[in-house]
């Protein structure tokens, strides 16, 4: 199995020669699914080269680069980040919408920034190093 | 850190959330949060999720979100100052002159912060908040995700190839001292403010360390 970090989570998924996998765990792990025209999310339908597509499997590498997003692999080819594109990352801040986050307290207790809605919030980055 | 401010202003509708950025996990960081006996919210950051979504490059950064969930300032220094570069490094300590300079800085922060909760002062209208943003470029969309790659492999005994990845993210994105401190700090506790960093921070030149905040 292949373990894939996406923005949203961490994956495990049966994949081969690098990202190429079934259309239904490409949907699973990108929320994007297999058209005629692409792939889609939601209205919006990026079109894939005819080299990522191969019956019901997908070159996911291939169309997260299409995004125009980063994509890294480990040597094995075993573990791989897909990364969040810049322009997206932009637009969200740009928005001045703060982006939620979820993280755990020290004792394993998930809290989300959305938790605070009517509050106002100052948050702020430590570390031990 | 932040638990006297939270103390005054926490009945007026305020809430710290302080976010440790820290691969090593919850336990390493345990002590310090236990010392600090806050009654905010204390969070763990392993994958510096944080510093990918808001576009941070140090610590300590704040953001002011207020009731709606608007950005009304966006990442900048949280109190800390650059005097530090003018300690005597073998006795590790300022000058009087620089230790006041520093403590009013701080003292300066906290009472914007203040100002904000009571008075909605120090909140940026739409323009000015969005021109304090800065801009993440290909190399640092690449960058990110390189260095939760690094943090995955060393978490699960790959230390060399994480620490490729971690060096690489580095190389493309110089600016973010989270990632370097953070790699160094993976290698080897105490490493982050060794001679290596020192060095990183002479490099700096008439470029701050830590931009004062534009209050």
């Amino acid at each position: 199995m292949t373990v894939i970090l996406t923005p949203t989570g961490e994956h495990e998924v049966a994949a081969r020669d690098g990202l190429w996998m079934s259309a239904v765990d490409a949907e699973r792990i990108t929320g994007w699914t297999l058209k005629p025209e692409g792939m889609c999310l939601a209205e919006r339908c990026v079109p894939l080269p005819a080299s990522a597509v191969k019956d019901a499997d997908v070159d996911v590498e291939a169309f997260w680069r299409k995004l125009g997003a980063p994509v890294v692999g480990s040597d094995e080819g075993d573990v791989w980040v897909l990364g969040a594109p810049a322009d997206e990352r932009n637009a969200a801040l740009e928005g001045l919408q703060a982006p939620d986050f979820t993280l755990p307290d020290i004792d394993g207790v998930q809290r989300s920034l959305s938790q605070l809605r009517g509050k106002k919030v100052f948050v702020a980055t430590w570390a031990s190093w | 850190m932040w638990q006297s401010l939270y103390d005054e202003l926490k009945d007026k509708g305020f809430m710290v959330v302080a976010v440790a950025e820290e691969s090593r996990g919850a336990e390493h960081a345990r002590s310090w949060i236990e010392q600090a006996k806050s009654t905010y919210w204390q969070l763990i950051d392993v994958e510096h999720r944080l510093g990918d979504l808001y576009n941070l490059v140090n610590v300590p950064q704040a953001i002011w979100i207020d009731e709606r969930g608007t950005i009304v300032r966006p990442p900048e220094t949280a109190g800390s100052t650059d005097h530090f570069r003018r300690m005597d490094l073998k006795t590790r300590t300022m000058s009087a002159e620089d230790q006041a300079a520093r403590l009013a800085a701080r003292q300066a922060y906290l009472d914007a912060v203040r100002a904000w909760v009571n008075d909605g002062k120090h909140a940026l209208a739409t323009d000015a908040a969005r021109a304090g943003l800065p801009k993440v470029t290909d190399e640092i969309a690449e960058a990110r995700a390189r260095f939760r790659l690094g943090v995955w492999l060393r978490a699960h005994g790959n230390a060399v190839e994480g620490d490729r990845q971690m060096n690489i993210a580095s190389e493309l994105h110089p600016d973010s001292w989270s990632m370097w401190r953070q790699a160094a700090d993976l290698d080897e506790v105490g490493k982050a403010s060794g001679p290596d960093f020192w060095k990183r921070v002479q490099a700096l030149g008439d470029r701050p360390y830590y931009p004062p905040p534009k209050l």
